[in-house]
């Protein structure tokens, strides 16, 4: 535990260098690989900690970037308001839908999140007058936190990199409380922990809620960076990345998600550069980590250095 | 007897639960006193653990009533029974493999304590100390930080045991604790339970009659969901249908 | 609104649930006893249309029947490919499984991207069921009044097939008690293969069933899986009739939502599903798991 507190700051402050030795398009490719550790930092907290493999994370980060949207140009409301209705918006939504998928678990819950999720996907496309359908809504703008512009490259991506860093800090935190060592509780042996005293649906809903709050702030960033928000961002696809980031670096891993989040933005940006082929490549790495390394990156690599170490017992 | 006397630690009047048609208990009624040493005793698919299940809420019952020191607990949560003082083990193993044995008694203490939602600090240093005297009331402080993978089968029985003790219950369910054990285990585990302390009402299901019976005062009997005797150990011994049902081969 | 509006929008209703009962059912089947979601069943409706659209084109002889059966057995056997190559090798891992036929969607949907291209392929009505019906003095799409006959055939055809035969029998031992099954000696691993045949094989059919009303396009799959989700949600999993009530009533849902709202109709959509889940989790016809 001490040991990643350590770590955080030298890795964060090694990771703010970028900017320094590379050009824009690796900076904003950066800020992606940020948003997308984000995401799947939080879509973490069900998959790895809480056993529940939600398919319709993607709705959140949604949510949250259309209503940001939504409130900065058709409502008229200044930045850091629209973003705190963003973000309470999108926390109640995760509250709403938590209540209804969480009715199931196992495949049950997978099912009622991607069926929640297309739902809003669909409504993305069809609430034309709201959303603008398949157009989506451009013509957005960045924020000025404090006063300070966060329109180049550089300084979007040390925004991106804060705003990580204090997702990881604060998960961690969440994970490794009482309260988180509980929800893994429940994620082993659900009906005993229930026995032994855990409300196991309230540890799970609020899990839930904290997961969706944060999806919420992955979609903020999101639509901070593109200045434009299509229905595409709550599609299965986007979901699914999601997902293969966790699964792919290691799920219930603190540091797993990023690891697949890098990876997994890397490949598209690769994959979109010069075959153009990405879904067709996101099925088939997903096959590939599902059947080769079900565990994902970060443990495989735990499992390998203590097989090095063993010997020298 | 006083008044507080009357107030039994477990009563379930008239306890009636189906599967799909099939009756797995039929109008089950049973008393626990306060501090009482009763034993469940059936053949298998006699519904004894459905019972269990009932008591601690993982199954709803289709009618009846089940109390807790006179409090009516039939429509509340298993959570909300574990914090009226209810505990219970489990005859199939469910602890948490990975996680090292006084990890797995700190849950025990840890669901019933406010703590539990502390959403920013770790589980207190003084639970792990707690965690660790109770595995020493079971002999396994030494395994403390091992994970429950590494130790042995009769070692994760005491586990069970453990976790529950660490509860402090007022009524603790022990579903068959000595499955699967060799004789040198079995005497282990009956002098822990000979040992629990007296504010602790116990009831236990276990086919091994030689242990069973020393610890047991008062026996029910069921036979296909049914309660056929309920009484004092030897009269329960003695009587004619307990042979034919239970004892006799 | 006038009668020909609500009589219309009826059919289509019934039209739909049609072709979502196509979809869901073997969606259910095929979780009821494998514990799959097999989040490919969208895949298989549309690369079944693709087939089918392909077919038409190709050849003159083939009419919309013989594509649709020829169609219902290519998915068969890509069904059967996928189950006995990849999803038996993640046998107890249900997890492992949906995200393995999760990424096969992705694979079949793009490579249909590749192979037909963006542009939606139309599927012709067939040149007999043109001219509209008349009834009670109301004009009727005759295919659509055909495609609702069409399911109700395949409904009945499963639930005979379900219910008075041996290989029925099995089924429905297997949904009912997996282990029991196993242990009397009913060779388990063959009757997954079939009926992920069977389930890959009449959405493959429903694919092309429906494409004189919606033809076959990039996106399909995706349309239609979710409908699919819901209406096995709602109606229960693993249950035939809860399928075929389920498909119903989201057709109608559906229908009449985009009809009268066509912003929110996937909001109205919610709705059913969210009524199902509060008072009965496991859905109309399901048990709940013990």
């Amino acid at each position: 535990m001490n040991k990643i507190w350590f770590w955080v700051p030298i890795v964060a402050g090694f990771f703010a260098l970028l900017p320094f030795v590379a050009g824009d398009f690796y900076v904003n490719l950066g800020s992606q690989m940020m948003i997308a550790a984000i995401f799947a930092l939080s879509l973490n907290l069900l998959v790895g900690y809480g056993g529940l493999t939600s398919l319709g994370h993607a709705a959140f980060l949604g949510v949250a970037a259309y209503l940001s949207a939504w409130f900065t140009t058709r409502a008229g409301f200044g930045h850091g308001t629209a973003a705190l209705l963003s973000i309470i918006g999108t926390t109640m939504c995760a509250a709403l839908f938590g209540l209804i998928a969480l009715r199931a678990s196992g495949l049950g819950f997978l099912m009622i999140t991607l069926a929640l999720s297309q739902v809003l996907w669909g409504l993305a496309y069809r609430w034309v007058s709201v959303t603008n359908g398949d157009n989506g809504m451009a013509g957005l703008t960045r924020p000025m936190p404090f006063g300070i512009s966060i329109e180049s490259a550089a300084s979007f991506y040390w925004f991106a990199l804060i705003v990580t860093v204090a997702a990881f800090v604060l998960i961690t935190v969440f994970v490794s409380s009482a309260f988180g060592v509980s929800l893994k509780g429940t994620r082993d042996q659900s009906r005993r922990m229930a026995a032994l005293g855990f409300n196991v649906w309230m540890i799970r809903w609020i899990t839930f809620i904290y997961a969706g709050f944060w999806g919420g702030i992955a979609g903020l960033i999101y639509v901070y960076y593109n200045k434009y928000i299509h229905p595409t961002s709550l599609s299965i696809t986007s979901s699914a990345e999601g997902l293969l980031g966790v699964i792919a670096g290691g799920s219930g891993t603190l540091v797993g998600p990023i690891v697949g989040s890098v990876l997994v933005t890397f490949l598209k940006n690769y994959a979109s550069s010069y075959i153009d082929r990405w879904n067709m490549l996101l099925g088939f790495v997903f096959m590939f980590i599902v059947i080769v390394m079900p565990d994902g990156i970060v443990p495989g690599i735990r499992r390998l250095a203590g097989r090095l170490k063993e010997p020298r017992k | 007897m006083t008044a507080q006397n009357d107030i039994y630690a477990l009563e379930i009047v008239r306890l009636n639960k189906s599967f799909v048609g099939l009756p797995v208990t039929q109008d089950v009624s049973m008393t626990v006193r306060p501090g009482e040493r009763r034993l469940l005793l059936g053949p298998n698919g006699a519904g004894k653990t459905t019972l269990f299940n009932q008591i601690t809420g993982e199954i709803l019952p289709n009618s009846g009533q089940i109390k807790l020191f006179g409090q009516d607990v039939t429509k509340l949560k298993p959570h909300q029974r574990a914090h009226l003082g209810l505990s219970r083990t489990y005859q199939i193993i469910t602890l948490f493999q990975n996680d090292t044995l006084q990890h797995n008694v700190a849950f025990g203490l840890l669901g019933l304590m406010p703590a539990r939602w502390n959403f920013f600090r770790p589980m207190s240093q003084h639970i792990l100390v707690e965690a660790r005297r109770v595995l020493g009331l079971v002999g396994l402080e030494h395994l403390a930080d091992r994970p429950i993978s590494e130790i042995a089968y009769g070692e994760k029985r005491r586990v069970e045991i453990a976790m529950a003790l660490a509860q402090k219950p007022k009524v603790l369910l022990l579903d068959e604790p000595l499955a699967g054990l060799s004789s040198a285990e079995r005497n282990t585990i009956k002098k822990l339970i000979a040992d629990i302390p007296r504010e602790t009402s116990l009831v236990m299901i276990e086919h091994d009659m030689d242990t069973a019976l020393d610890l047991a005062e008062t026996i029910t009997l069921l036979h296909y969901g049914k309660v056929i005797i309920d009484g004092m150990r030897d009269a329960v011994i003695a009587d004619e249908r307990a042979r034919e049902v239970y004892l006799g081969h | 609104m006038p009668m020909q509006f609500w009589i219309i929008q009826s059919l289509n209703s019934l039209a739909l649930g049609g072709l979502l009962f196509l979809l869901a059912s073997g969606f259910s089947l095929i979780f009821g006893l494998m514990r799959i979601a097999n989040l490919t069943h969208g895949a298989f409706f549309m690369l079944g249309a693709y087939f089918g659209a392909t077919a038409l084109r190709s050849f003159d002889w083939i009419d919309l029947w013989v594509a649709a059966i020829g169609s219902g057995l290519a998915l068969a056997v890509i069904g059967g490919f996928l189950e006995r190559f990849v999803l038996r090798k993640l046998g107890n891992n249900p997890q492992g499984q949906v995200l393995v036929t999760l990424g096969m969607s992705f694979i079949i949907s793009d490579a249909c991207l590749v192979i037909w291209g963006g542009d939606p392929i139309p599927i012709p009505t067939p040149h007999a069921l043109q001219a509209p019906t008349f009834l009670f003095g109301f004009a009727f799409p005759t295919y659509r009044l055909v495609l609702v006959g069409c399911a109700i055939a395949v409904a009945i055809a499963l639930y005979l097939l379900l219910e008075r035969t041996r290989l029925g029998a099995m089924i429905r031992a297997g949904v009912d008690d997996m282990q029991m099954t196993r242990a009397i000696g009913i060779p388990i691993s063959r009757l997954f293969t079939v009926v992920f045949c069977l389930g890959a094989g009449v959405a493959g059919m429903g694919g092309v069933l429906g494409g004189p009303i919606l033809s076959a396009y990039p996106g399909l799959d995706a349309d239609m899986l979710p409908l699919a989700l819901i209406v096995v949600i709602l109606g229960g999993v693993g249950s035939l009739v809860g399928a075929f009530l389920g498909s119903f009533i989201i057709g109608f849902t559906y229908t009449f939502g985009s009809a009268l709202f066509p912003d929110l109709a996937y909001v109205i959509l919610f709705l059913p599903m969210i009524i199902i889940i509060a008072f009965r989790p496991q859905g109309l016809f399901g048990r709940r798991a013990s």
